[in-house]
């Protein structure tokens, strides 16, 4: 069973169709990519995913749960991390604090004790802090730990971004553009990172990503969105022999 | 009765109307709420009252007299308070400074002039026309024409010329306006000039209409014009003026037919129901979030 | 205590302790709603007002104890937060903070007009029950439950939602719930500070919780720092202590008090504690000894 299946996805911004009948299914374990040009609509589906915006038609489940009826932070909750292209960082937050963050949605200790610091409380942010440094060396970023999230150097506010998502203890990991802005070694570090990750927390991960030689790199299944249509999906050798994708995408740059 | 009602609402919203412009102005271009501007609207119905009756002034040129000073108070405080922040710090460090300005301009005044209430002397004809069963004074005539005459400038100023231009780019987008080469700076000073001169027009004719100065009159009608431009969606200049129509009709017919003693909280609670269910004004724009 | 206080110290210096202990619960209120949460409430003196006349009435017309009076005008306060925090999920900025400035002057003009609370003249002879110690305690106690909270997760989560609510949400942040209990209890501590104030004054109006009453309690919070619970005390202490500095030049004391707010702002603009934080004071000193051992 997929873990997660769009089926019949469709968006409007104001009579602007922005997807259009798009179908995905994602087995767990996989790395997903859906590939497009910019305006193709990827990070949309990443919104709709995440509950941000409501599709106009269609469903979306994750393992049995319809997505369409929760509300973003439930969503989040339910194991579903994501990162943004455009880096949202708590800035005036420490590292660890981001992460704290996350660690809050899912923590199952309320506010009264929270405020009164009962044993149950200091337990649980015993365990976050743990958990938090963990995943913070995980990403090279133990260091910085109390350091504000705004004096991050570029490639590291994008890591703290998986950082933060992770923290979520997520089933599926949403990484939108992962690679923007960085040089090729960095995309190669990142290639590392992505795979490792998934590895060692067993978790699903789905990625949007104009970047080619990425995608092909690391994704075992990738969809190909174009105004808001996907034009065909399949392993990285089936993609680069489609024709649809060669003359719509591949063929303009390659 | 009720049309009465419905001319003396709208005379007082277009006086709330002119000083709204000033607020949602400065709103759009600097996203500041200009606290001090209702001291701006005092100091203009100070300087006409001074200019009335210590230099002798006739009703225009004590207006035209008194929108020159306020035009060159509000650019100061600019150039003073708000300017050295802007783009270092929140805008709430800048919302704090706008409440230093205001709290100093209206000390000032009342050092220099005292707590008493002033009256303005005689500089109309007290003539009532009567039309049917209506009654409009000369003050109100006054008013509305005023009021009419410098929106529809207003409105000409900023859709049809270069300077217009330049604002309607700056409040769009103030970054990208400095960098097609618009001098972001003096267009802010401009909005500031613009939206003080207007509140000055306002503090001379409601001075007058109520006949009552005094140093803290820009408190309580700041913030009521400040709702009505938020009423109408901040940063639309037809927002303002619809606004501040409907916030005067609405403040005299409720004091007409609910209560006296409730007026300002009609005034409000009205405001805070369009809000809930239009969060963004009368005319505002909705924004949808990027995300 | 008490006793031994009065004796020890001048009366006008322990009025000034105890309005400083007053406003401190009053502006740790408005820090959860406004510096931490970032939700701006410009009508802090609303919630002031409830708890301070839902106090004074209990209290003169009833013989419940200082305890229950106090925290029944909190509860007042409270209810009206959670009222107005309803709004605060639809509305952003400077729309919040026109519906707040509204709230405030309903509550004002209600009132005004209310029979029970004296009408335009207010309520005198309210019982003095708010003594040194009291709000000493009670102060503590504020402070003690704001750190713990703040330093919790849950705190760091009030902090996420005014750093970025969308961000927030894909946390798995529940915003619109903690929106309103930050308004709850932002509106709580305001009753509190009210009721306080009430009994310690002996007499209320409706004039006192004004406008300017909320924007002195605004200017606290944005002076010391934004969402920083030592910068917010050290916010109270310098704006409740400077007017009774200022009172040597008497009547310009205002003109002063605007003109500091405007050059604070200026060269402080996030605040006087709003970037200062305990671990960069800590990084900073001299720790020799330490890098010997790890090296």
């Amino acid at each position: 069973m997929p873990i997660l299946k769009l089926s019949d996805i469709s968006m409007e911004f104001g009579g602007l169709r922005a997807l259009d009948s798009v179908d995905l299914s994602i087995e767990e374990h996989q790395i997903y990519g859906i590939i497009g040009p910019n305006g193709a609509g990827k990070t949309t589906i990443f919104n709709i995913i995440t509950g941000i915006y409501k599709p106009v038609k269609g469903n979306l489940f994750f393992k049995d749960i319809n997505l369409k009826n929760y509300p973003p932070y439930k969503i989040a909750r339910m194991g579903i991390g994501r990162t943004f292209q455009n880096i949202r960082l708590f800035q005036k937050l420490s590292v660890i604090d981001n992460l704290r963050v996350s660690a809050h949605g899912i923590s199952k200790v309320n506010i009264i004790a929270n405020m009164l610091g009962f044993p149950n409380s200091r337990r649980e942010e015993k365990q976050i802090m743990l958990k938090s440094g963990q995943l913070l060396e995980m990403l090279g970023l133990y260091e910085k730990g109390m350091e504000l999230a705004d004096s991050l150097s570029y490639g590291e506010q994008r890591r703290l971004e998986i950082a933060r998502a992770l923290a979520l203890e997520p089933a599926l990991l949403l990484l939108d553009e992962p690679a923007a802005g960085m040089n090729a070694s960095e995309k190669i570090e990142l290639i590392d990172t992505i795979k490792s990750i998934r590895d060692n927390m067993n978790l699903t991960i789905l990625l949007v990503e104009h970047d080619m030689s990425l995608v092909m790199n690391i994704c075992e299944s990738i969809a190909v969105l174009d105004y808001g249509r996907k034009i065909a999906d399949g392993d990285p050798a089936s993609i680069r022999n489609d024709e649809k994708v060669i003359s719509s995408y591949l063929g303009m740059g390659a | 009765m009720f049309l009465q009602q419905l001319l003396n609402g709208i005379t007082l919203g277009s006086t709330y109307a002119l000083i709204a412009l000033g607020y949602t102005m400065v709103y759009g271009i600097v996203q500041l709420i200009n606290f001090a501007h209702g001291e701006i609207y005092m100091f203009g119905a100070a300087v006409g009252l001074f200019l009335v009756t210590v230099a002798g002034f006739s009703l225009v040129p004590a207006l035209l007299g008194a929108m020159t000073f306020c035009m060159l108070l509000g650019v100061l405080v600019e150039k003073i308070a708000y300017r050295p922040l802007r783009g270092k710090s929140s805008r709430l460090s800048a919302l704090i400074s706008a409440i230093g300005v205001s709290i100093f301009l209206s000390t000032f005044m009342l050092l220099i002039a005292g707590p008493n209430t002033r009256r303005y002397p005689e500089v109309v004809n007290p003539t009532t026309y009567h039309i049917g069963s209506l009654q409009l004074s000369s003050m109100q005539i006054i008013i509305l024409l005023v009021a009419a005459l410098l929106m529809i400038g207003l409105n000409l100023m900023i859709q049809k010329t270069r300077l217009g231009m330049a604002m309607r780019a700056t409040s769009e987008d103030l970054e990208a306006a400095y960098l097609m080469g618009i001098d972001v700076d003096r267009i802010i000073s401009l909005t500031f000039a613009i939206g003080s001169a207007l509140a000055g027009a306002g503090g001379v004719m409601v001075g007058i209409y109520y006949n009552a100065v005094f140093p803290y009159m820009g408190t309580m009608v700041g913030l009521k014009a400040f709702s009505a431009a938020v009423l109408g969606g901040i940063g639309s200049v037809p927002g303002a003026m619809l606004g501040g129509i409907t916030l005067g009709i609405l403040e005299i017919m409720g004091v007409a037919y609910i209560s006296s003693s409730f007026k300002d909280a009609i005034a409000f609670g009205i405001l805070i129901i369009v809000l809930l269910i239009r969060p963004q004004g009368l005319l505002g724009k909705k924004i949808s979030k990027k995300v | 205590m008490d006793a031994f206080i009065t004796q020890q110290i001048d009366a006008y210096y322990l009025r000034i302790i105890i309005i400083i202990g007053i406003n401190i619960i009053l502006a740790l209120g408005l820090n959860l709603t406004t510096g931490v949460t970032g939700q701006l409430s410009m009508g802090h003196a609303g919630f002031m007002s409830l708890g301070a006349y839902t106090a004074a009435i209990l209290s003169l017309h009833t013989t419940l104890p200082f305890v229950v009076v106090l925290i029944a005008g909190a509860m007042a306060a409270a209810l009206f937060g959670i009222i107005i925090g309803i709004p605060s999920l639809r509305l952003e900025g400077d729309y919040l903070a026109i519906v707040t400035i509204g709230f405030a002057e309903i509550v004002r003009v209600f009132f005004l007009n209310f029979e029970l609370g004296g009408k335009a003249v207010g309520l005198a002879g309210i019982p003095q029950q708010t003594t040194f110690s009291i709000v000493f305690l009670i102060m503590m106690v504020v402070i003690f439950l704001n750190i713990t909270l703040l330093n919790s997760h849950t705190g760091k989560a009030l902090y996420s939602i005014r750093e970025n609510e969308i961000a927030a949400q894909a946390c798995g942040v529940n915003t619109t719930q903690l929106k309103i209990l930050c308004f709850a209890m932002g509106a709580f501590l305001g009753g509190l500070g009210g009721g306080l104030y009430a009994s310690y004054m002996y007499y209320i109006s409706p004039g006192e919780f004004g406008f300017m009453k909320s924007i002195e309690i605004l200017n606290m919070v944005v002076l010391g720092g934004m969402g920083s619970i030592p910068g917010t005390i050290l916010g109270v202490i310098i704006l409740t202590i400077a007017p009774e500095f200022l009172r040597v030049v008497a009547d310009y004391r205002l003109l002063f008090y605007g003109a500091m707010l405007v050059i604070l702002m200026i060269f402080r603009p996030n605040g006087l504690m709003g970037d200062i934080r305990w671990y960069d004071i800590k990084k900073r000193l001299p720790k020799k000894e330490v890098k010997k051992c790890q090296s």
